[in-house]
């Protein structure tokens, strides 16, 4: 007997409201669709207003050289080859459109001196290309994109809503199912189309950056639904985390400090990144300066509490500095007592982003399963084996708008009527109300203390440095967990109760771990955010690999798909980059590129 | 500590504010609550937290919590989440300042519970309300909704159809934008204003945050809009009388009484009240000016 619940109807429906999802809702509703967008946080909370840095774009307004074919070359570079290499493509031409899109949409940046897009020095980037406005260019996009699709006709937003299942009829995805956050009411979505904008899982971590709201649920319900997830051994330790208080440890500390001018030090005073990447220093590719800073604390020359110490106040003016990273100036002063401009802060590495998620078609962010999409962090293949700097608030930009218009297209082929099945209806409600169903007094397990369990885990066995043996153990604990996860009880009503939440919220952080787990266990070689003690250099073969898990008879399995190599044409652009090198690229592309394209930088 | 008057329009409506016993939740984990955290202080913080709900029993629960250096009030409340009560609802994101979603009255003034540290407030038992100017959904979260709907009363940023990017703008008129797109839309504004507050007049008045809005709009060198009319008839403006509450409990800094709302009402001064204008309309017969495309 089926309980209760609301049912809403729409053409396109977008699960997730940050840049992503809020820039396929424009697509799907100017494209003439009915659109909801469900959110699980109130309207522009999400993810997108933690990013601070910038977006990439070869506009070249600061240094001349740069344009879209060398922003191609450093992506490519930066995700160690394995990215979809037509990703990056459509991304480094289009990315630029879209940072004019959204100044004409109202979006501000920070300007040059005749007037032009102000573009700041990021991590792997060849050129200064970050289009920026002081440190809170998330915050900007978010909120332009916002504006700009709440007075869209046709759009609907969901706010405080969470979605637990997709759900399927014989010809695809038909909607999606979950409750109201706020009143507990159960709510069916049928639907022509889905875009998963769910963004990344950083949760299932000690020490993230991630809100709550990275639990991986997207990529968890497109796994069951049958989709594809590729690359998911690869998550990114943004190396600049705050480690100091206790509670601010894991907030993130944008890396515009170091695009300003900032520079790592360590308990010797010793500018460690001048050893450890000679050329790019500071400013190398994050997986780099990461494993830096973890090595230098594993040698005894960590700061206090077990980082590095990030200076700008040697390097900057105290009135540059409160002007180009005021929110660092306040975050710090806030939180951990500590002025900027006069002291170094302390940092280590922090859970920061997802380059795995749901394995797309570059063109038109489909999936494997008709009528769904994804776009931006929940995505797979722009990254690679890491992503550089600036390259999410442009990726949710430029694949969130490809999404929202071949969601539409699709869910105008297809007509509007759907049907949805009343058994993967029952067989959702009897999951989310099961942690409800006790005596009241909520013995159980405790769902905080399951997910504490699970960050421990994950943190310890599955986190920058990975080996077969932790990598084993990390999937002993997820089994375990996942055991005791079915006797989750908790107290209260269905109103607004976040210990209910939870109980969901652990089911799709364990699946989305042991994803990870079972691809970095594959995975065995040490490559972009991929560190095996046990394989630590990079093996020739998996060059030309990407791997994907999927569920077949109820399990989940880890299977290989040939990477799509670039044409020799595509691959003399490599050579733009300032950071190439010829003697590093695998054997299938070696000797490819021609030393009429190398350019001297 | 007096409990929350029900002064404001719709808000959590306690006059007696009576202790409400907190069942034990979820059973704690095998080996009780979580584990010792580093940086233990081995002190204990007394939390005086509302909970309810409409129509239910509203009142403040207590709970000890164990201090952490650079502990701030929301992670006093996680630690209750976890350990003491799973029900207990708040609102988060970022915990990192940058988002605004965990704004509640701590000893009564409107703050982000993410950047209060709790070394920074009065000695003795802390007090953690939900924002009084907007109903009350559960404990600590209130509905903000109405909030959404003034947005949308706000026509969007208009550039002239033939006026096409790459733009040219100077750095001047950003910084001078920067100021009100910092907003993070935490609503402590919209709570404290005395206009929200003492009054009924939500229909009539958009409150600080969106005259923070139309200021960048009205301010934005690109766009051709013209709002005065708008902020000046449905969006109230004429009912803020400068009192400055809103720039006092601002997280972002922004001085949202003398940068956007006093310029606001320069610029409907100027449309409407211009001493010179207004004898020239006179003389002529005619009415204040259309508002412009």
């Amino acid at each position: 007997m089926s309980e209760p619940h609301v049912t809403r109807d729409c053409d396109v429906l977008v699960v997730g409201a940050g840049g992503a999802g809020l820039r396929a809702a424009i697509s799907a509703a100017e494209a003439g669709c009915s659109t909801i967008v469900v959110s699980k946080s109130l309207l522009g909370k999400a993810h997108t207003v933690m990013a601070e840095g910038g977006i990439a774009a070869g506009l070249g307004n600061v240094d001349n050289p740069d344009g879209w074919e060398v922003h191609f070359a450093d992506t490519i570079l930066g995700g160690q080859l394995i990215n979809n290499w037509r990703m990056v493509d459509l991304y480094s031409r289009e990315v630029i459109d879209r940072v004019y899109e959204l100044e004409r949409w109202g979006g501000i940046f920070d300007r040059t001196d005749d007037g032009r897009i102000m573009q700041r020095a990021f991590g792997a980037h060849s050129f200064r290309r970050l289009c920026h406005v002081g440190d809170r260019t998330g915050l900007e996009l978010i909120r332009t994109c916002q504006d700009r699709m709440v007075h869209t006709a046709g759009t609907d937003v969901l706010a405080e809503c969470t979605l637990t299942r997709l759900l399927t009829d014989g010809d695809g995805v038909a909607g999606a199912f979950g409750y109201n956050r706020q009143s507990g009411e159960l709510i069916a979505i049928r639907a022509g189309a889905v875009v998963l904008a769910s963004g990344g899982w950083g949760r299932m971590y000690r020490y993230t950056s991630n809100s709550w709201e990275g639990t991986g649920d997207g990529a968890a319900m497109a796994c069951e639904a049958g989709a594809e997830l590729q690359d998911m051994e690869f998550v990114q330790f943004h190396p600049t985390g705050m480690i100091w208080p206790p509670g601010a440890r894991g907030i993130l500390v944008t890396e515009g400090v170091r695009g300003e001018g900032g520079i790592l030090r360590n308990s010797e005073g010793e500018r460690f990144m001048e050893r450890y990447d000679p050329v790019k220093k500071d400013l190398s590719s994050r997986d780099v300066v990461a494993r830096s800073i973890y090595k230098e604390v594993e040698a005894g020359r960590g700061s206090p509490h077990g980082g590095a110490f990030l200076d700008i106040a040697s390097q900057r003016s105290a009135a540059e500095i409160r002007k180009k990273l005021p929110s660092m100036y306040e975050q710090f002063e806030a939180l951990a007592g500590v002025d900027i401009t006069r002291e170094p802060m302390e940092v280590g590495p922090t859970i920061h982003y997802t380059m795995g998620g749901i394995r797309v078609d570059a063109e038109t962010a489909a999936s494997t399963v008709p009528g769904l999409y994804a776009a931006g962090e929940a995505a797979a293949g722009l990254h690679g084996a890491n992503r550089l700097g600036g390259n999410s608030l442009g990726d949710i930009l430029v694949f969130g708008r490809r999404a929202g218009e071949a969601a539409a297209e699709f869910a105008k082929a297809r007509g509007p009527h759907r049907t949805i099945s009343d058994k993967q209806v029952e067989d959702e409600e009897t999951l989310l109300l099961r942690p409800l169903s006790g005596d009241g007094s909520g013995a159980g397990e405790n769902p905080y203390q399951l997910h504490r369990s699970l960050q421990e885990a994950m943190q310890d066995d599955a986190g920058i440095g990975r080996s077969e043996a932790s990598l084993k153990r990390a999937l002993a604990a997820i089994g375990e967990l996942r055991e005791r996860g079915r006797r989750m009880r908790v107290s209260g009503g269905r109103v607004l109760n976040p210990g209910w939440h939870t109980c969901r919220d652990v089911e799709f952080m364990l699946t989305v771990s042991e994803a990870i787990v079972r691809s970095a266990l594959a995975r065995t070689e040490s490559r972009g955010s991929q560190w095996r003690f046990d394989f630590p250099e990079k093996d020739d073969r998996l060059s030309r690999i990407n791997l994907v898990v999927r569920r077949r008879d109820g399990a989940m399995v880890v299977e290989e798909r040939d990477l799509e190599l670039m044409p020799d044409a595509v691959l003399q652009r490599l050579a733009k980059s300032r950071f190439f090198d010829a003697a590093a690229l695998p054997s299938h592309y070696a000797g490819k590129v021609t030393s009429a394209s190398v350019v001297a930088h | 500590m007096a409990g929350p008057v029900g002064g404001g329009r719709g808000g959590p409506a306690v006059t007696g504010g009576g202790e409400i016993p907190v069942s034990p939740t979820a059973s704690p984990a095998a080996g009780g609550p979580s584990a010792p955290e580093s940086g233990m202080t081995g002190a204990t913080v007394t939390l005086r937290i509302f909970k309810g709900v409409p129509g239910g029993e509203l009142g403040y629960a207590t709970y000890e919590v164990p201090e952490v250096v650079g502990m701030v009030v929301l992670d006093a409340v996680h630690w209750v989440q976890r350990n003491l009560d799973t029900e207990l609802a708040c609102r988060w994101n970022c915990k990192a300042a940058k988002c605004g979603s965990c704004s509640a009255e701590v000893n009564g003034h409107p703050v982000l519970m993410c950047k209060t540290r709790i070394d920074t407030l009065r000695r003795g038992p802390i007090t953690v309300q939900p924002l009084r100017s907007f109903p009350l959904i559960k404990d600590l979260v209130t509905d903000v909704s109405r909030n959404y709907e003034i947005n949308k009363m706000i026509p969007p940023f208009t550039a002239a159809p033939d006026d096409g990017t790459p733009w040219r703008i100077a750095q001047m008129d950003v910084d001078r934008l920067y100021e009100h797109r910092r907003c993070i839309e935490c609503f402590l504004c919209q709570d404290v204003c005395h206009v929200n507050r003492g009054h009924d007049l939500s229909a009539r008045f958009f409150g600080p945050r969106f005259f923070v809005r139309v200021a960048s709009l009205e301010m934005h060198p690109k766009d051709v809009l013209d709002r005065r009319d708008l902020v000046r008839d449905l969006g109230g403006l004429g009912y803020c009388n400068i009192t400055k509450c809103c720039t006092d409990v601002c997280p972002e800094h922004i001085h949202i009484t003398d940068n956007s709302i006093i310029p606001l009402k320069e610029r409907v001064a100027d449309r409407h009240w211009d001493p010179v204008r207004w004898l020239g309309r006179k003389l002529r017969g005619t009415s204040p000016p259309p508002e412009a495309p």
